[in-house]
């Protein structure tokens, strides 16, 4: 990124050109989860469904919310609260799952 | 003054990451019960309007673009389009509620308001061809707390739009103090990401299973 430089307060600027290419990949990847709700996938339809997803959030919190500039203690804590909400979500469905109380297809 | 600006980015981080886990809970609720009342979770994401959902996903992913550059207009301290841009996206999330308000008025119509008029047909006296009301009514319970929390946020977001565009039209944000529009900016990308999930949880996944 040549064009980047750094602001008054001694910040990156990511050049707009970069915002606008993240624009068109959020919207290709949304074109892309629509279309895969109409295929059936069985299983797999969450999933693509939710591996697009992250992949957008994954950028919009790269790019649009500049962690990837930010200082490394901003990096650490906000990767400490995506592992305490996959204990959240993990632990929570680790034991749902195991008891066998679940109605959902398995095919 | 980068001390400062870091400092306050960082806080703003620690309250989203609170925003994160207050969602989280009811991802999770949605998580347990889509997969105990499956059939129920199928019946009632059918009733979703794809296109519009689409369309509102389109619109709040524009809003972040206009908000990033609204971020990046105050950086390099061009007052007319910082306001210009705070401007669009206040009006791309004004659009994003009024769509979201269209479709509420659907729901209400086709008796899809857990409670007392919840039911399975729809506004004409239509079967809806659902195989477990009761349960379809928790789907709907979540879709609209769901959603109803992140258009709170949206509203809450809209107000600080409008607190920003009036402070910046007063010539209060320099290329050296812009941390609230920083801030702001990122609140706004969290409730965004949200609907990223949102989106596809409550709309796509069960479009292909009917039966």
């Amino acid at each position: 990124m040549a064009h980047d430089t750094e602001s008054a307060s001694g910040e990156h600027i990511v050049s707009p050109m970069l915002y606008v290419g993240i624009f068109l990949f959020l919207m290709v990847m949304t074109a892309l989860t629509v279309f895969a709700a109409s295929v059936d996938l069985g299983w797999a339809n969450p999933v693509v469904a939710l591996v697009i997803a992250t992949m957008k959030a994954t950028t919009v919190i790269l790019f649009f919310m500049h962690v990837k500039y930010s200082t490394r203690m901003t990096q650490i804590v906000i990767v400490g609260a995506l592992f305490f909400l996959f204990l959240l979500l993990g632990l929570t469905l680790t034991d749902y799952l195991s008891r066998g109380w679940m109605s959902f297809p398995t095919h | 003054m980068e001390q400062q600006r870091e400092t306050a980015t960082f806080g703003m981080w620690i309250f989203l990451i609170t925003e994160i886990m207050f969602f989280g809970g009811m991802f999770a609720a949605y998580l347990i019960y889509r997969l105990s009342y499956y059939q129920a979770w199928v019946d009632g994401s059918n009733r979703m309007d794809i296109k519009l959902g689409a369309f509102n996903t389109a619109v709040l992913i524009l809003s972040s673009l206009t908000m990033a550059m609204a971020v990046h207009s105050a950086q390099v301290g061009k007052r007319n389009l910082l306001i210009l841009f705070l401007i669009a996206t206040l009006i791309l999330g004004c659009v994003f509620l009024g769509v979201k308000a269209v479709e509420y008025h659907d729901h209400w119509l086709n008796h899809e308001v857990p409670g007392q008029y919840f039911s399975d047909l729809d506004e004409h006296g239509v079967s809806k061809g659902w195989t477990d009301t009761s349960h379809t009514s928790l789907y709907f319970a979540l879709y609209f707390a769901m959603t109803g929390m992140h258009a709170t946020h949206m509203i809450i977001g809209a107000g600080l739009l409008i607190w920003l565009i009036i402070a910046s039209y007063k010539g209060k944000f320099t290329p050296g103090y812009f941390s609230p529009v920083e801030n702001v900016g990122l609140y706004w990308h969290f409730v965004d990401i949200v609907w990223i999930y949102l989106f596809p949880l409550l709309y796509l996944i069960s479009k292909k299973h009917s039966g």
